[in-house]
Order: structure tokens, then C-alpha cells, then sequence
């Protein structure tokens, strides 16, 4: 308010430049994620394939599916086990109804059919999943969610004639249009790139849209939002449904990555390590769950060698990575984003006191 | 063919609020014993009684956050009994919570915005609102009426207790109100704080009528024209101010006896 009425009494000029100076404020308060975006865009200028795909690829496809978990655990308060199996569903649905190694269970669908469908069963899925959990909280809601997530995973092992059990599906292809192989290195690392980034702004943005700061009203307290009009149950299966389309997004990037899936892309330890990337990475803000994912996919990588390096045994790598979470949540139960909220605002109020 | 000529019936009545015959258990608790009771529109009326006489119980009865276990509910002639909340409060009902019911992690102004948006449409948009949207207008008033314009982009988990208090009211009187309850707005409110919430329930619309539970009787009667006692879970008196003042029953049983 001040601020516009100060624009709207001085000269043109001065306003012109107080624009210019707010161009400047966004940017230097958006300082690292424009740079980290600038750093991603020509990371192939610089990284192997092997960094492409096993460390950035599976980070930013980690980070999505947990991005959904984050959104409705951090602005909704509901923490929800089943976003891997929302993910899961979109996979084994591009598996069915696409192209894979088995001509006898898939439908060979071309890719522009597949996946819309399979994002929409996944949604309806994650969704229905809402409906169930969502007259539910705190423990009730986690234990709902993980027991749909445990009774896909059975699903899938047990249900040979859609989802083909024990051995799942092999050979999934990335798309080929535009004359891009989008299942070749680079293409592919753009191409999650893309989905990454438009889920991280996307959640951005919707957090402080009506719906968003609803939900976070729901969080908040839902008692009051019905006492000023909100239906309760109704935001929150609508903030599962958005999730889902993100997780949704995320499980089709997953299979196109990996080329195959099976029970136990989705089985209980997946669910849980999940959980752990959102926690780490903290649910206070978006870009949480892609430093939790980073965290996770470089202890994953390189945690056995280093173990070894060492003279350990290099299958104690899960070890490190649990001692790793429970370091990070003894010290900042709101994640890496927490540690970094307390430092910066730390280095801020040092900054406002040397300026005055 | 009865409930339409019921509805009729009632809707002829003319009443703000109108409960007939309301009870609330809770388990073999009875907090409320066969509850009648009526309110104009525009009036505004005083809820007395000792603690545990089942004042907020009546609220949350006409509120629908505990719904009555027998009785009907109405809201200017409709049946709402078994609505939910929220439904009732887009029709014009609005409440405050005698301990502060508030977004702790949102700032001053966005709990201000979510009541505004709550009773208005695109509850469920997920385009941003515009600061020249004409509610960024509305928030802005309702922020200026409590006087919290200096706290208003604080969360207000930081606030101080008199400052939620009033952030209490101001939930209260977003969009269009057409009856509000108070539960205890005073309570915790200083002397100065008391005295602008005075002069906000005195300046409130004629055609806004409420319900006040309150401790304070400088504050209740100086804004009520009518009052109903309460003991046990039922109603025992109603009357004008003076007159609930002067009865000897209500002085020997609220007042404490001997209290002019």
C-alpha cells in the first residue's frame, strides 16, 4: 500500500526507476532458484549421461512425486503415503495401454492416447484416495494412505493378467515425435527438466491462490473454515486431485526413464523412502522435496563406494542414508529448507543492522 | 405437503434464529434440555448464565458445529438442522469462538482474505487474486476496523491475545452478514480494546442482529436490547436489560445477590 501511493505521487522518472529497483528486488530475492535454474538449463554442456540420468533425472522425478506429497502434508497438513502409488498407477497405465514387451497384456496405444489416459486413472485414482482420507487426520490419514499404497503393491504382484505380476513390464519406450528420441539422454533430461520446473511454479504459484491459502487454512484449522464458509472435505479431495495430477506426471517421466516397471517400483520401502525425501528435503516450501531427492539420489549413488573407499562394508549404505535423515530431522525437523530459512534470516537481520 | 405448509409457516414467522425444542447430549450429559427460542432480525440479544449453562453449547447447536440431538433449527424461516456449517454461513450466519479459532500460520491480512473469500465465489480458484480485486478492498476495511493495520502482514501465530481477539471479530463480520453470535468477544480484551469493541457492535448495520455471551455486564447490556437467562442447559428468564437486572431469581443466581 505505502509503496503505491509513494508511485503514484513522485515524478514519472522516479517511478520508472522504482520499478526498475523492484525488478531488482525480485531478482536478488529469487537469486538461487534463477541461477539453479540457469545451472540446470546447461548442465548437459557439462555432465555425462551418467549425471543426466541417474543423478539429475532421478532427482527432479523423485522430487515431483514427493513435490505432491510435500504440497499436501505441507499446505494441507495431510500427510498421504499413497503419492508413489499415485505415481505407480500412471506408470503401470502407460505399461498397459502404450507400447511394451508384452503385446499380449499392453494395448500399444500410441503415446498421445497412453498418457493423458493414464494420468487421468491416476488422478481418479489419488483422488479417490482423497475421498477416503480426507474425513480423516494425523495418524489415521498416514495409516489409510499406506495401506492403499500396500494393497496396490500386493495388487500388482499377485494380478497377472493386467499388471503381469512378479515381472511387471520391460521395455517401455520414451515417445518419439518432433523427430526427438525424448528416450535419448538429452531430450529426456529436458524433458523431465520441463515437467520439474513447470510442478515446482505451478505449486508455487497455487500456494497463494484462493485454493492454496485454503488449504493451508485447512491446516491451519478446519474447524474454523467451515465456520467461515469453506467446505472442508470438499478442498481437501480437491487438493489430492491436484497432487496426483503432479504425481501422475512424475510416474509416466519415471517409466520413460527407467523403461520398465514392476511391484517393486512401488512397494512399501519406496513409499517410505519418499516420505523421507519430503521430510528432509522440509515441507515448508517447494523446492523441498527436489534437495531431499538430491540428497537421497547422491547417498544412493555414491554412499556404497564411499563405504567401501573407507574399508566398510559397502552394503551398510542404508545405514548412512538413515543416519543421514536422522541427523537432518534431530537438527531442523522442518528439513534442509528449514536450516536455510533460520540461516538466511539470520544473515538478513545482521544485513538490516550493519545498513542502519 | 405438511413439511411445505410447515416451511411457510415458519418462513411467516419472520425470526432470525428460531429453535424449537432443541437438546444436546453429550453422552449422558444433557448441556442443552429442550431449547425454544426466537430472535427478530436486526435484534440483538445477551446469552447469561454460570459456566456449564450450556451458552456455547446453543451456538454451536445454531452453528452446526455440534448439531442438536433433537429439535429443529431455523435461519430466517429456512430448516437448517442438518446442514453443515459452512453451509449455513454462506446464508448470512457468522460466528466468533470464545478461545480464538485462528489461521496461526497465515499472516493478519490472509485470515482476513479466507473469511472474505469463504463467502464469496472462486472459493476453489487457483488464479491468484489481484490487489485491485474489489476484496483486497473489503480485507483491507475489516483489517482498519480491529485496528490492526500495523500487524497486518505478522502471522498470527505472533500476535498478542487482545490482537487475536479482535482479529476474532473481524472474521466474524466478513461478506454480508445478516446475524452473528459472539462467544466472550471481550474476554481478555483491555479496557481501551473493550471500549472499541463497544463502539463496533453499537456501529454495526441495524439490520444485523446478534447473540452476545458475555462475562462483562458493562459490556452485554450496553449492547443488547433483550436477554435470556440460562441454568442446566434451559432457558429460565427472558426479558428487557433492566428488568433481567432487577429480578431477584437472576440476582440470587448469576449476579450473586445483592448486585444492583
Amino acid at each position: 500500500m505505502a509503496l503505491a501511493e509513494t508511485t503514484r505521487q513522485a515524478p514519472l522518472g522516479v517511478g520508472e526507476a522504482q520499478r526498475g529497483g523492484e525488478f531488482g528486488r525480485w531478482v536478488s530475492r529469487h537469486a538461487a532458484i534463477l541461477l539453479l535454474g540457469v545451472f540446470m538449463v546447461i548442465f548437459p554442456a557439462i555432465a555425462n549421461d551418467f549425471f543426466l540420468r541417474q543423478i539429475a533425472g532421478w532427482t527432479m522425478i523423485l522430487g515431483m512425486i514427493a513435490l505432491s506429497l510435500m504440497f499436501l502434508g505441507g499446505y494441507g497438513g495431510m500427510v498421504s503415503l499413497a503419492q508413489m502409488t499415485v505415481a505407480g498407477v500412471a506408470g503401470y497405465m502407460i505399461a498397459v495401454l502404450g507400447v511394451s514387451s508384452l503385446p499380449k497384456v499392453s494395448f500399444f496405444w500410441p503415446w498421445w492416447v497412453a498418457a493423458p489416459l493414464a494420468i487421468a486413472i491416476a488422478v481418479a485414482f489419488g483422488t479417490l484416495a482423497g475421498a477416503l482420507s480426507a474425513r480423516t487426520e494425523g495418524i489415521y490419514t498416514i495409516m489409510i494412505t499406506l495401506a492403499l499404497a500396500t494393497s496396490f503393491f500386493y495388487l500388482t504382484l499377485q494380478n497377472w493378467p493386467i499388471f503381469n505380476g512378479f515381472n511387471g513390464f520391460t521395455t517401455i519406450p520414451a515417445p518419439h515425435f518432433f523427430g526427438v528420441h525424448w528416450g535419448d539422454p538429452v531430450p529426456l533430461y529436458y524433458m523431465i527438466l520441463f515437467f520439474a520446473a513447470l510442478s515446482y511454479a505451478a505449486v508455487l504459484y497455487v500456494s497463494r491462490s484462493p485454493f492454496g491459502l485454503a488449504l493451508q487454512g485447512v491446516r491451519d484449522n478446519p474447524r474454523r473454515m467451515e465456520a467461515i464458509g469453506y467446505n472442508v472435505t470438499a478442498h481437501r479431495i480437491a487438493a489430492y486431485a491436484f497432487a496426483a495430477f503432479i504425481a501422475a506426471i512424475g510416474g509416466i517421466l519415471l517409466v520413460w526413464q527407467n523403461n520398465q516397471i514392476s511391484p517393486f517400483s512401488v512397494d512399501v520401502g519406496v513409499v517410505i523412502n519418499l516420505l523421507i525425501i519430503a521430510v528432509v528435503g522440509g515441507l515448508g516450501h517447494p523446492i523441498g522435496p527436489f534437495i531431499g531427492a538430491f540428497i537421497y539420489v547422491i547417498l544412493r549413488t555414491f554412499a556404497l563406494d564411499a563405504l567401501v573407499a573407507v574399508g566398510l562394508d559397502g552394503r551398510r549404505f542404508q545405514t548412512l542414508i538413515g543416519l543421514g535423515f536422522l541427523i537432518i530431522v534431530l537438527f531442523s525437523p522442518d528439513g534442509v529448507v528449514g536450516l536455510w530459512r533460520r540461516w538466511a534470516s539470520r544473515v538478513g537481520a545482521s544485513d538490516g543492522r550493519s545498513g542502519r | 405437503m405438511s413439511s411445505i405448509a410447515e416451511r411457510l409457516a415458519a418462513a411467516g414467522t419472520g425470526n432470525a434464529i428460531e429453535l424449537r425444542g432443541v437438546s444436546r447430549l453429550f453422552g449422558a450429559l444433557r448441556a442443552l434440555t429442550d431449547i425454544t427460542l426466537s430472535v427478530r432480525p436486526g435484534e440483538r440479544r445477551a446469552v447469561l448464565g454460570s459456566n456449564g449453562a450450556g451458552k456455547t453449547t446453543l451456538l454451536n447447536c445454531v452453528t452446526g458445529d455440534f448439531p442438536p440431538t433433537s429439535g429443529t433449527v431455523r435461519f430466517f424461516g429456512e430448516d437448517v438442522t442438518v446442514l453443515p456449517p459452512h453451509e449455513r454461513i454462506r446464508r448470512g450466519l457468522r460466528r466468533t469462538y470464545q478461545i480464538s479459532l485462528l489461521f496461526q500460520r497465515l499472516t493478519v491480512r490472509d485470515n482476513v482474505y479466507l473469511a472474505c473469500r469463504g463467502v464469496s465465489r472462486s472459493r476453489f480458484s487457483l488464479v491468484r487474486t489481484r490487489a485491485s480485486d474489489p476484496i483486497m478492498q473489503s480485507v483491507a476495511e475489516l483489517v482498519a476496523l480491529v485496528h490492526l493495520e500495523d500487524v497486518a502482514d505478522r502471522l498470527v501465530g505472533e500476535l498478542a491475545h487482545g490482537q487475536q481477539r479482535q482479529l476474532e471479530i473481524a472474521l466474524a463480520l466478513a461478506g454480508a452478514p445478516r446475524f452473528i453470535l459472539f462467544d466472550e468477544p471481550a474476554a481478555g480484551l483491555s479496557p481501551n480494546e473493550r471500549r472499541d469493541l463497544v463502539a463496533i457492535l453499537t456501529a454495526l448495520p441495524a439490520h444485523i442482529g446478534y447473540i452476545i455471551i458475555e462475562h462483562d455486564m458493562d459490556v452485554a447490556l450496553r449492547v443488547v436490547e433483550s436477554v435470556t437467562m440460562m441454568h442446566n442447559g434451559r432457558i429460565f428468564k427472558e426479558g428487557a436489560p433492566a428488568e433481567i437486572e432487577a429480578d431477584p431469581e437472576v440476582q440470587e443466581l448469576y449476579l450473586g445477590g445483592g448486585h444492583g
